[in-house]
Order: C-alpha cells, then sequence, then structure tokens
C-alpha cells in the first residue's frame, strides 16, 4: 500500500493528518477549560443557577473534546519515533527535555484533576472543586507553553551544538526553551484557542438565541462570547504582525512563499492580494497587487528592498502554494472576526444584542471559523518552514525512519479509517450537544445535583435525555 | 560519589513503565472483560469505576515514551521502528478504548458499538504491549545506531506468548479491581474470572520465564550463574507466595488483597525483566550507558522529575481518595 508514492512523503501526510487532527481539540478544549473555570467562578460569586447551568452545559461538552485530545495526544507523542526516527535520535536531546516537562508539570496535571472537576463536586466541596478546575485550565496552558516552545525551537533553533555524529547537543537550556520566535507563537497560538472557542460559544449560544430570544443562559452566553471576539481579535491580529516581523527576521524564505514573492523587489515590494502561483515557472500568475504596501507591512517603509524566493538556494524554497492560500485565509478570517466583535459592540450600544437576528446569523455561520484559521495558520507555518524540519540544519528528508513506504501507506490509511470514524462520531456528538438548549428547569441540575455529582457518572446530568434524544434523533 | 545519571534515569523510566503497567493494566482489563458482562447497567458501573482515573493512568504511558525521547534518544528512534506496526495499532486501539467513556453515554442506540470498541481496543492496546514486550525480549537488530531488521521481526511464537500473557494478567487485574469495587452478583462474577485468570497468568508466567533463558545467553547465564541466580531465586518464590495470597484472597472473600496479589505479580515479573535486561536497554544491542543522550539532558530533566514526580504521585494518590469505596449501583442513576 504504497500507491507510489515515497515513504517520505506518505510519512509527511500522515504526520500532517494526526496532527492536524489533534491540534482541533485543544484549539477548543484550551479556550472550553478557561470558560468553565470563569464560568464556576461566576456561579461560586453571584450564586445565580444561570451559571451552574451554563457550567453543566459546557462541561458535558468540554469532556468529550478533551477526551478526544488525549487520544489523538497520544498518538503524537508516539509519531516522531515511529515515522521521524532520525530525527528524533538527533535533535531528542533538545526536545526530548521539553516534552519531558510538558509531561510532567501539564499532562498529570490536567489528568489528575479532571476526574474531580467532571465528577467531583459534591464529594469534595465547592473550594477544591473550583481549584480542580482551575488547575485543569492551568495545565491545559502550560501544555501549549512547552510543545509550542519545543516547535518553535525546530522553527529558530538556538543554544545548542552539533557533535562528531550529527546530533544537536544542549547547551544553554534557556537559549533553547526562550528562542526567538517561541513568545510570537505562544501567544499568537493561545489566543487562536480563546478565539476559537469564543466563536465557538457564540454559535451555540446564537443558534438558540434565534429559537428562542429570552432564553437567559443562550443570552449570557453569546454575551460573554462576543466580549470576547471584540476585545480578543484586535489582540490577535497586532500579535499576528508581530509574528510576521520575527519571521521575517529568522526565516525570511518563508515570508517570501507566504507573500508570494518569487522575484526580489530592490526597491520596494508589492503586496499580492490574490493570484496564483506557478510553481513550475517560479512566478505568480494573475496577481492583483498594491504597489509597495508589501514593504511598508513589513519593513515600515515603502521602498525597502524585499527578499523574494530567487534570493535563496534552489534546495532551500519552500513551496509557496499552501503557505501562500492558507495565510489569506487565516488573515481574511481574522478580519471577518473582528467585523463581527465590532459589530456586537454597536448592537451592545444600540441594546440590540439579543435581538438582531443578522447578528445571530452571522455568528452562527462563525462558528467554524477558529477551527479553520487555527489549521490555515499551522499550515503556513509548517509549509512555509519546508525542506527542514529544523530550520536550515536537518532535512525533513533525512529525518525519516527507516521505514519502507507499504507500511507506511497501510498505517496512513488504517489512521485516516479510525480518525474519520472515531472523530467522525465525536463532533457528531458534539453537535447533538449544541443542540440541546441551555434551559433551567426543575427537573434539571440543582435537585439532581447531588445525586450525580456524588456518584462518578460521567454522562451529566443530561445522559437521560439524550440517550431518549439519541432514540428520536437515529 | 558522582551520580551515576543513565541509571538513575533508566531507574526512573522503568518506575514509569511499571506505574503504566499495573495503572492502566486494571482499565484495559476491565474492557478485555466486557464480553463477560454483557448487562448495560454492569457495564455502565465498570466504566464508572475508571472513568475518573484512566486519562492520569494513561499518562505514565506517555511519560515513558516521550521520557525515552529525551533520555534514551536512541533507543526510541530505534525501538519503535522496529514495532512499527504493533505500537500504530496500540495507538489505535488506545483511541478506541479513550473516546469509549464519553461516547457511550452519548447515544442509546450506537452505545453497544462503542462497547464493541471499548472491549476490541482494550484487547488490541494489551495484546500489542506483550507483543511488543516479546519482540524487545528477543532482541532487536541495530546497526549504526539505527534499526536495521524487516518490519514482521517482531512475529514470533514467543513473542505471541507474551502478548497472550499481557492480555490475560491485564484481565486478571481487571477482575480484581472489580473485586474491590463492586458489590453484589457482580463481585461475585468478577471473583469467579479472577480465579480463572489468576490461573492463567500464573501459567503463562511460567511458559515466559521458562523459555526466555533459551532464546539468548545472557538470559541463561543471568538466571543460571551465580551471584545472579541469588537474586533470580527469589522471584519466583515471591511469584508463588502472591499466587498464593490471591488465591487466599479471593476464595476467603477479602477484597483489596486479591488486587494488591495481582499488582504483586506484575511488579515481580517486572523486576525479573530488569535482573534480564540490566545493564542493557535494548538486550543485546544497546547498554543504558551507550544509550543515553548527553549529561545536560539528563541534569535538565532530572532536576525537574525529582520534585514533580513525588507531586505527581501525591497528587494522583488523594484522585484515587475522593474516588474511594465501592460503587453506589443507586449513585448516579436515575
Ligand atoms: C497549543 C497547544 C498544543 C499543541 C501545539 C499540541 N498539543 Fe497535544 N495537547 C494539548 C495542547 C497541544 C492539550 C490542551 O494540553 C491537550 C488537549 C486535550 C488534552 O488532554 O490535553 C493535549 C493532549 C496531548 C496528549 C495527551 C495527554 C494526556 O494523556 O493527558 C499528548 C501525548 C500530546 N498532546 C502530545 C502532543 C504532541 C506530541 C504534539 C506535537 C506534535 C502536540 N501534543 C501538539
Ligand atoms: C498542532 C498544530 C500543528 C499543526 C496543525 C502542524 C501541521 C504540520 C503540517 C501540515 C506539516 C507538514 C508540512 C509538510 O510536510 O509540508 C507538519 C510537519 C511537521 N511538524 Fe507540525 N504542526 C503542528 C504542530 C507541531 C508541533 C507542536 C511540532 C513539534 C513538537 C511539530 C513538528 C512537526 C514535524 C517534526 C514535522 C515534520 C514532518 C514534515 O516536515 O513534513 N508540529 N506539521
Ligand atoms: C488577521 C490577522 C493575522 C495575522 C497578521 C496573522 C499572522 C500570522 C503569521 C505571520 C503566522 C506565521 C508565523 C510563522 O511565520 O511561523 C501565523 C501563524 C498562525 N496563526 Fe495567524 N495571523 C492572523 C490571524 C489569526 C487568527 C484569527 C487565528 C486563529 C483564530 C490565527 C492562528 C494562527 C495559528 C494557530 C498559527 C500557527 C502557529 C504560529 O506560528 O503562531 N491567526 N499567523
Amino acid at each position: 500500500m504504497d500507491f507510489g508514492q515515497s515513504a517520505e512523503l506518505l510519512a509527511r501526510i500522515q504526520f500532517a493528518f494526526t496532527v492536524s487532527f489533534h491540534f482541533i481539540f485543544p484549539a477548543f478544549s484550551i479556550g472550553t477549560a478557561s470558560y468553565l473555570a470563569v464560568l464556576n467562578a461566576l456561579w461560586l460569586w453571584k450564586r445565580d443557577p444561570a451559571y451552574l447551568k451554563l457550567f453543566e452545559y459546557w462541561k458535558t461538552i468540554f469532556a468529550v473534546t478533551f477526551g478526544m485530545g488525549v487520544v489523538s495526544g497520544i498518538v503524537m507523542s508516539y509519531q516522531f519515533g515511529t515515522n521521524w526516527s532520525v530525527f528524533s535520535e538527533r535533535a531528542g536531546a533538545v526536545i526530548g527535555p521539553l516534552m519531558g516537562y510538558e509531561v510532567l508539570t501539564a499532562f498529570f496535571l490536567e489528568a489528575g484533576f479532571l476526574g474531580i472537576a467532571l465528577f467531583g463536586r459534591k464529594r469534595v466541596g465547592d473550594t477544591l472543586h473550583m481549584v480542580a478546575v482551575t488547575v485543569v485550565a492551568i495545565g491545559t496552558l502550560i501544555s501549549a507553553t512547552w510543545i509550542l516552545s519545543v516547535n518553535s525551537w525546530m522553527h529558530t533553533p538556538q543554544g545548542f551544538a552539533i557533535d562528531a555524529n550529527g546530533n544537536f547537543v544542549p547547551e544553554d537550556w534557556w537559549a533553547i526553551v526562550f528562542n526567538p520566535s517561541f513568545p510570537y507563537r505562544l501567544v499568537h497560538t493561545v489566543l487562536a484557542a480563546f478565539l476559537t472557542t469564543a466563536f465557538a460559544v457564540g454559535a451555540v449560544g446564537a443558534w438558540h438565541l434565534l429559537k428562542d430570544r429570552s432564553n437567559r443562559q443562550a443570552r449570557i452566553m453569546f454575551s460573554m462570547a462576543m466580549w470576547m471576539a471584540a476585545v480578543v481579535t484586535p489582540l490577535q491580529i497586532l500579535a499576528g504582525d508581530q509574528h510576521g516581523l520575527n519571521t521575517l527576521e529568522h526565516q525570511p524564505a518563508k515570508i517570501a512563499a507566504m507573500e508570494g514573492h518569487y522575484e526580489s523587489h530592490p526597491e520596494g515590494a508589492p503586496l499580492i492580494l490574490f493570484g496564483v502561483p506557478n510553481e513550475t515557472e517560479q512566478r505568480m500568475d494573475y496577481a492583483v497587487e498594491i504597489p509597495k504596501l508589501g514593504s511598508l507591512i513589513l519593513k515600515h517603509d515603502p521602498n525597502a528592498p524585499m527578499d523574494g524566493l530567487d534570493a535563496f538556494p534552489e534546495d532551500a524554497r519552500p513551496p509557496v502554494t499552501i503557505p501562500f492560500f492558507a495565510f489569506r485565509i487565516m488573515v481574511g478570517i481574522g478580519f471577518l472576526m473582528l467585523g463581527v466583535g465590532l459589530w456586537s459592540l454597536w448592537a451592545r450600544w444600540r441594546k440590540s444584542l439579543y435581538t438582531s437576528t443578522w447578528l445571530h446569523r452571522a455568528a452562527l455561520v462563525m462558528g467554524p471559523s477558529g477551527f479553520v484559521a487555527v489549521l490555515a495558520g499551522w499550515f503556513t507555518t509548517e509549509v512555509g518552514r519546508q525542506p527542514f524540519t529544523v530550520y536550515g540544519l536537518m532535512r525533513t528528508s533525512e529525518s525519516l525512519s527507516p521505514v519502507d513506504a507499504p507500511a507506511v501507506g497501510a498505517s496512513l490509511v488504517a489512521f485516516v479509517v479510525v480518525y474519520f470514524l472515531v472523530f467522525g462520531a465525536g463532533v457528531f456528538y458534539l453537535f447533538r450537544l449544541f443542540r440541546r438548549p441551555p434551559v433551567l428547569d426543575e427537573d434539571h441540575e440543582l435537585d439532581k445535583g447531588p445525586h450525580r455529582s456524588a456518584g462518578i457518572n460521567p454522562g451529566p446530568a443530561q445522559e437521560d435525555s439524550i440517550r431518549e434524544g439519541a432514540q428520536n434523533a437515529d | 560519589m558522582p551520580i551515576d545519571l543513565p541509571t538513575v534515569w533508566a531507574g526512573i523510566i522503568a518506575f514509569a513503565v511499571l506505574a503504566y503497567v499495573v495503572l492502566d493494566g486494571f482499565d484495559l482489563g476491565i474492557g478485555i472483560l466486557f464480553p463477560f458482562f454483557p448487562e448495560r447497567t454492569n457495564r455502565d458501573l465498570m466504566t464508572n469505576s475508571i472513568a475518573p482515573v484512566w486519562d492520569g493512568n494513561e499518562t505514565w504511558l506517555v511519560l515513558g515514551g516521550g521520557g525515552l525521547l529525551a533520555v534514551f534518544p536512541v533507543v526510541y528512534a530505534t525501538v519503535l521502528p522496529a514495532l512499527y506496526m504493533p505500537i500504530i495499532a496500540m495507538l489505535l486501539g488506545l483511541v478506541f478504548r479513550g473516546v469509549a467513556f464519553e461516547f457511550r453515554w452519548r447515544t442509546a442506540r450506537g452505545s453497544i458499538y462503542w462497547d464493541v470498541g471499548f472491549w476490541l481496543g482494550s484487547t488490541i492496546a494489551a495484546f500489542t504491549q506483550g507483543l511488543a514486550l516479546g519482540a524487545l525480549v528477543q532482541g532487536i537488530t541495530i546497526v549504526d545506531n539505527a534499526y536495521a531488521g524487516g518490519w514482521w521481526d517482531w512475529l514470533t511464537p514467543f513473542s505471541i506468548i507474551c502478548g497472550l500473557a499481557v492480555t490475560v494478567g491485564y484481565a486478571l487485574l481487571g477482575a480484581t479491581w472489580l473485586n474491590l469495587k463492586m458489590t453484589g452478583e457482580l463481585q461475585e462474577r468478577s471473583r469467579r474470572l479472577a480465579l480463572w485468570t489468576g490461573v492463567g497468568t500464573m501459567a503463562l508466567i511460567g511458559v515466559v520465564s521458562l523459555w526466555s533463558p533459551f532464546i539468548d545467553e545472557i538470559y541463561f547465564e543471568r538466571w543460571f550463574q551465580w551471584p545472579t541466580a541469588f537474586f533470580s531465586a527469589f522471584v519466583p518464590t515471591l511469584l508463588a507466595a502472591c499466587g498464593f495470597a490471591l488465591w487466599h484472597g479471593l476464595t476467603h472473600d477479602k477484597h483489596l488483597q486479591p488486587f494488591l496479589a495481582a499488582l504483586g505479580l506484575f511488579v515481580l515479573s517486572f523486576i525479573g525483566l530488569g535482573i534480564s535486561f540490566y545493564p542493557y536497554i535494548v538486550p543485546g544491542a544497546l547498554t543504558i550507558a551507550e544509550a543515553a543522550a548527553p549529561e545536560s539532558s539528563l541534569m535538565f530533566l532530572l532536576v525537574g522529575a525529582s520534585v514533580l514526580i513525588p507531586i505527581i504521585l501525591a497528587y494522583t494518590g488523594y484522585a484515587y481518595w475522593v474516588f474511594r469505596g465501592k460503587i453506589d449501583p443507586e449513585e448516579g442513576y436515575h
């Protein structure tokens, strides 16, 4: 089962497939974990049952997402060895300890307190339960910190020496962890996770508002989500811009690919809004461009010279098509998010936040936008790093394991089948959970709370109705 | 005396793997035993008894793997390609096992499929872990720090027996856990299953132990030559004691003792393996000292590990404590 492809290409497709699937879940669970902590704190502070209801509502969704994040993440931690063993051997001494710290400081923390956060409210009492919920949220952020440090080191390596066998040997851990692109990538990715969650929550709120404007819980979640959209999107655009400037400094070839500049522009580069990259001829067809704006954005000077891909040796140029389009998708979504955020501020001011059907429709459509932007961002970053795994030092083609193409192909097929089956079902269940109206009624949470929470029943409260609902829906 | 960092780390990794085996062992064992408990309510109780802890249990696997990458990169980079297929199968098995906890609650009609997935996933994960262990004991062809064997090398009669041994052993752990956490008829049935799987586990441990000295001279020397023979004589004696404690506990209505005895069987087998392996980390190919990462990596991670692992053990213990006691079948169901 090699589909006529090389083991290298198959291994790359397999890695890209599994890591993209994996990241969809953390992108949502990082934000949801913090959201749950906020909701629980509001419930403890105000004792308003609406917040408890919202906590329980999103808790179930979080549990499903988190489970998928865990299992797809475990696959990732072994893929380095199965598919990129040469990379693991040569870079393991540098990236391994960082991932080891991720396990010790984040994964155990999340896992250890997850059970209490999900099922333990009545067993440990409000205070310790709040601690557990907060710890889980902090754990997801610590995890992001370490893994992004690892990933950033691969983009902007420093703090190491290379020994006689060609292995990377750590010299300065501080320099390794705080490598130049790490702070930018961390900020940009964590904000991305918060935005992803905000737009998903906003869409669920909008959907229920479209059905019933008076639903108080739906109002609260919609309002909270729109505050996030309005406040965080501008920060994210700023962070993205700074990130781009950092990349220009350390990975200029990637910027050339993202911008679609095959040729160097000694007298100021245009901003190519759109075009069709022609990889064989190394030129941009049908380009729509604004003169000098590219240099103005990236160098704050319309006439500053900019290197194109022709300034780099042919065997060190990244492909253009994917970074070029993926980057435009991400930035496009960023500005759409900004639009929704501003619109919500205006609606708030006009007191029509909960009545503006068009705003609700727009928020509904934007529900999945965070996921698309996040994946587009990663594709920009990772494909733009090619043909290297450790930028400028170790090529992807040298990183591969000594496994044969048919073995990689067969396992790729197995991953594709299993992931679509399992995570497809998971996403279907998530949509079913989103569809439940977040309503309070006598028969609900508060009355059932003691029973349920005292048990360790993973199907919080709704399980019966879901099971009945399932029968109707199936 | 300077500390021998590679050996310290080999000990920590061995501890992580052992913690994984005994903790996730009983989770996986419950999955393996699913066909013996076809009733929906029983299955709900069984998964509920592990729902709050399974993620933590599985994290030891990530520490074992991630730890290898950090401190013995060559081992990580040779063993994983050598065991390519069983590892991928194990990962996919764990995917099915892990999602089942939540998914089986999210659907009425579909939940039977997730139950099957839970059973199959757990069984595959257990069996492939045994296969991997067997393949490692047999030895892996390494030339110039890279795997140089074929991609079916892991499949031999010996590795299949190891796969069976681990599967039956996990089922024993699962059954004794259920004996500990359950009441009534469910506990009764688990106890019978524990007796059968206990006999099976002891028999398979016997087969594997008698077989392995003939696979490689090193093991033979280890087990039958002075001074190591002195230690190796202990292990079988203690195994027999655990076997007796298991049998006694199950026939005398003890709840915790059988579980501890089953854990004892695993710990002792693991120590036996350690005696066989040392000072190799990949038998016959790489020693602990040869495979170690540069000292700065070992030291950097050790600083954190020595503080964090005790903390992890403390809060993991706390989480188990919060959910202690028998599962009350009335609780949580309405
Ligand atoms: C920005 C954040 C981020 C990124 C880039 C990655 N992950 Fe991840 N990962 C998380 C954020 C996260 C998380 C939020 O911490 C998860 C999601 C759900 C969960 O259980 O924790 C997680 C889970 C998770 C787990 C399961 C942990 C457990 O047992 O609880 C493993 C082993 C990995 N990841 C490993 C990886 C690897 C090897 C990656 C790189 C290729 C990776 N993750 C990218
Ligand atoms: C989680 C979000 C991530 C996504 C969506 C992502 C996406 C991708 C994609 C699409 C590729 C393939 C590029 C190509 O071959 O053209 C790739 C390659 C790679 N990425 Fe990432 N990546 C992510 C995070 C990471 C992290 C955190 C690490 C390191 C710890 C990492 C390490 C690698 C490695 C080793 C490759 C090598 C294979 C290759 O170059 O093709 N990635 N990634
Ligand atoms: C509109 C403004 C935005 C700009 C100018 C921008 C800029 C960038 C740049 C330059 C990169 C590549 C970094 C590199 O060279 O390695 C990047 C990556 C990324 N972007 Fe954006 N971005 C924007 C909006 C967004 C939005 C709205 C999201 C998600 C909600 C997002 C998510 C990501 C992610 C996940 C990555 C990959 C990780 C990283 O390298 O930081 N971005 N962004």
